[in-house]
């Protein structure tokens, strides 16, 4: 009796379960958005802001610094009296070089602590597993690392390079030498295989040959036969697109090969000054690099930049191009944020158009359209200090262009 | 109290008490947002159920349970981001990588919503039927089945990484809009999700019962504590393991396919060589041979993970490692095993307190 007593009850609940999930049936796909997102809490004298970056895991040693980046601009804004006279409160989250963890951390950020902008992100994986939280919730990110372009979310600003502000001013860089042939070495994940894409059409169109294209899993450090065949190709120059320790690897092998930036040079994407420290100046010295910054730029806001990163976290740590791209995205949030006069997302972007502010590269521009900004390309040799100086600029910023829409030889690709 | 000691109507309450927890109280008392991550836990829950009776039951260390937690994930993702892209589109990720004018042949069959939602379980089955059917006949036992499932979990996402075209590559399938015409932006669509796979835990949780208590349940523990003598009394434990083996890898594999929904990414990061241990030591954290314990420590990892992480952003790694340690150390029966000590401990017990000078005198004699 009494076990059919328990037997009913536990039939009961299960219906109950059962009552509970159909009736729960919400809105189609195609029907208008009724979600409005959620709108950030700005009551009280402080402005709640997200960071989301890798604290552990492969990435944390890259993305580290970019938070600390992010901390620096954060503390130097309240120092000068916050964002529309309130202090930014800035709270940490770590995406753990984890990619639905990133999902995760940016909404809680967003839902839990109901905060007016995220700051972070590094690799593109991560990227585009955020990306539709920030839309869904009509939320902002700044992403401010350099990246392979071919996107445009309307909640997120990308202060990083697209590439035609990193990867075909390398490639112009390269003509300009009257290098007649390349061979392209990549980590494989997104951000390689599709520059890879845009070099080899950029190639095609300039001749330029591609004598051989290799992908090393991430984090591998077996770099032998990719060497032995760069070397046997005999291509005039390499583009690098490897990604974290693979370069020590890479390198340590390059130069063990016989090969030498003088016989046949190296132009990396992903190696900026925290890079070459860990990889040891002995191996890349004499190599060339393609970013928007060094720590080397000249100008007196970058005086001011490393003088206060250096004071804060340290004097032997240097400050890279996504350090500098972070920093700056913090500044141009506050800029944005002034001129809309409020928080809200929708002014904030509304606002956005034509921003500029005096960052460490130089002048840069918000374009309002892409939500890029227009940044200064920027080609440096690695010296034996572990420093990257300037060989050549791009004269002045250029025009963000994340579709390759202005040039004809990408035609193909998007 | 004979209700009480009748295990069937013991596991009925238990059964009526996890439903009114999942479908009455969490919805009642969590947010929306915690109420997704606990949809998040409890898909790990139900690979962990699996490997409970694979390797609590079963002694197989499944360390590769990522595989099929993947086919599962990537058959429903695929039909998801074709249902997206509506009938004759690619998905979006496909016109952006890959240089196909269409789409691939082996994507096609997905489109067809009861060829991928069949190919979730199906395909994780299959493929374990045929690992399995080759290591378990060859006699493949101990690490070495573990390290084989290891390579499979390695290969898997060397395959999709390296596939970028027609995979996602390191991406993986993101940016999914719906669930069977359903909008995933509306969060009474995402508790529609949670609440199917608290049902299907539930319903996983009874089968699983049901197969421990049954004569194969007996047989598998038999295999698992000496698969000879079992031999030899005429029965092949090859056949044996591969049934849990399978079934575990199917409940995998549906977990993987209601990740999806629930999360709304399917990555490679989410199958490797580190997400497949990780399935383990939730199992190993709850206690493996329980029912329950695998679905405890699995949630309790889980979460344990999302908490530390979100109070202690820079340092959650090593209070999460220091658990593992203490969880293994201390209490080698997993967190399933704390209620029995507990009584044990009480049961054990004297009246009264014992006296100093009789302690001492029994350390002495020991």
């Amino acid at each position: 009796m009494l076990r059919f007593h328990r037997r009913r009850l536990a039939a009961c609940s299960v219906a109950l379960a059962a009552a509970l999930a159909v009736s729960a049936c919400g809105s189609k796909t195609g029907e208008s958005d009724s979600t409005g997102g959620v709108t950030a809490d700005t009551s009280g004298d402080t402005v709640k802001v997200g960071l989301l970056n890798s604290l552990s895991g492969t990435m944390a040693i890259s993305e580290v610094t970019v938070r600390d980046a992010i901390m620096l601009a954060v503390e130097e804004i309240n120092a000068a009296g916050g964002v529309l006279g309130k202090k930014i409160a800035p709270v940490g989250e770590d995406g753990a070089s984890d990619w639905p963890t990133f999902a995760e951390k940016a909404e809680k950020l967003i839902k839990v602590d109901r905060v007016a902008a995220v700051f972070g992100c590094w690799t593109s994986a991560s990227r585009k597993a955020v990306k539709p939280v920030f839309e869904e919730n009509k939320a902002l990110l700044f992403y401010p690392v350099q990246y392979e372009g071919l996107e445009q979310s309307p909640y997120i600003f990308y202060t990083g390079a697209t590439t035609n502000q990193q990867i075909v001013p390398g490639l112009d860089y390269l003509k300009a030498q009257g290098k007649k042939s390349v061979y392209l070495v990549g980590s494989d994940y997104v951000f390689p295989r599709t520059a890879n894409k845009i070099i080899k059409a950029y190639a095609e169109a300039n001749g330029l040959k591609v004598l051989g294209e290799d992908y090393a899993p991430l984090g591998s450090t077996e770099f032998g036969t990719i060497v032995n065949k760069v070397k046997a190709s005999k291509a005039e120059a390499v583009f690098n697109t490897l990604n974290g320790d693979s370069n020590v690897a890479f390198f340590k092998e390059y130069k063990s090969a016989g090969l030498t930036a003088a016989s046949m040079p190296v132009v990396s994407v992903s190696i900026a000054e925290e890079e070459v420290k860990s990889i040891g100046t002995q191996y890349l010295a004499g190599q060339l690099t393609a970013w928007n910054y060094y720590q080397t730029t000249t100008g007196a806001a970058n005086d001011k930049f490393v003088k206060a990163y250096k004071a804060k976290f340290g004097a032997d740590k240097p400050t890279s191009d996504p350090m500098e791209a972070a920093y700056v995205s913090v500044y141009l949030w506050k800029a944005m944020v002034e001129k809309a006069g409020s928080f809200d997302v929708e002014k904030v972007k509304g606002a956005s158009d034509g921003i500029t502010f005096e960052a460490p590269e130089g002048l840069v521009t918000i374009d309002g359209a892409t939500q890029h900004i227009h940044k200064t390309a920027r080609i440096g040799k690695i010296g034996d200090d572990g420093l990257i100086t300037e060989v050549w600029n791009s004269g002045g910023p250029v025009k963000p262009d994340p579709y390759l829409k202005g040039y004809t030889w990408a035609g193909g690709l998007s | 109290m004979s209700a009480l000691t009748n295990p069937r109507a013991r596991a009925w309450l238990g059964f009526a008490l996890g439903a009114v927890v999942l479908f009455a109280a969490a919805p009642a008392l969590l947010t929306d947002f915690r109420l997704s991550l606990l949809a998040k836990y409890l898909c790990f829950a139900i690979v962990a159920v699996g490997i409970g009776l694979a390797w609590g039951r079963g002694g197989l260390l499944t360390l590769g349970q990522g595989v099929f937690f993947g086919l599962g994930g990537y058959a429903m993702a695929m039909h998801l981001k074709l249902a997206d892209a509506g009938e004759g589109n690619m998905p979006d990720f496909m016109e952006l990588y890959g240089q196909l004018d269409e789409l691939p042949s082996w994507w096609a069959p997905f489109a067809n919503p009861v060829f991928a939602l069949a190919a979730t379980v199906l395909l994780p089955m299959l493929v374990a039927f045929g690992l399995g059917s080759l290591v378990f006949r060859r006699r493949v036992r101990g690490a070495y089945f573990a390290i084989l499932s290891q390579a499979l979990a390695a290969a898997m996402v060397i395959l999709l990484i390296g596939q970028q075209g027609t995979t996602g590559g390191t991406n993986g399938l993101t940016d999914i809009e719906g669930f069977f015409g359903y909008d995933l932006d509306d969060p009474v669509n995402q508790r529609m999700v949670y609440f199917i796979i608290a049902g299907v835990l539930l319903a996983l949780l009874a089968l699983t019962r049901q197969l421990m208590n049954s004569r194969y349940g007996e047989l598998l523990v038999a295999v698992r504590d000496s698969e000879n003598r079992v031999r030899f009394l005429g029965y092949n434990p090859a056949n044996v393991k591969l049934v849990a083996y399978v079934v575990a890898a199917g409940m995998a594999g549906l977990a993987g396919a209601l990740f999806v929904p629930a999360v709304g990414i399917i990555s490679p990061a989410l199958i490797g060589i580190v997400p497949s241990i990780e399935f383990v030591i939730g199992v190993a954290v709850g206690g493996r041979a329980a029912l329950l314990g695998p679905v405890l420590g699995a949630v309790a990892v889980a979460w344990a993970k999302t908490a530390l992480s979100e109070r202690f952003p820079g340092t959650w790694t090593y209070l999460q490692g220091a658990m593992f340690v203490l969880v293994v150390a201390f209490l080698p029966g997993g967190l399933a095993s704390l209620w029995g000590m507990v009584k044990r401990r009480r049961e054990a017990a004297p009246p009264a307190p014992e006296s100093t000078e009789r302690v001492l005198v029994k350390e002495v004699a020991a």
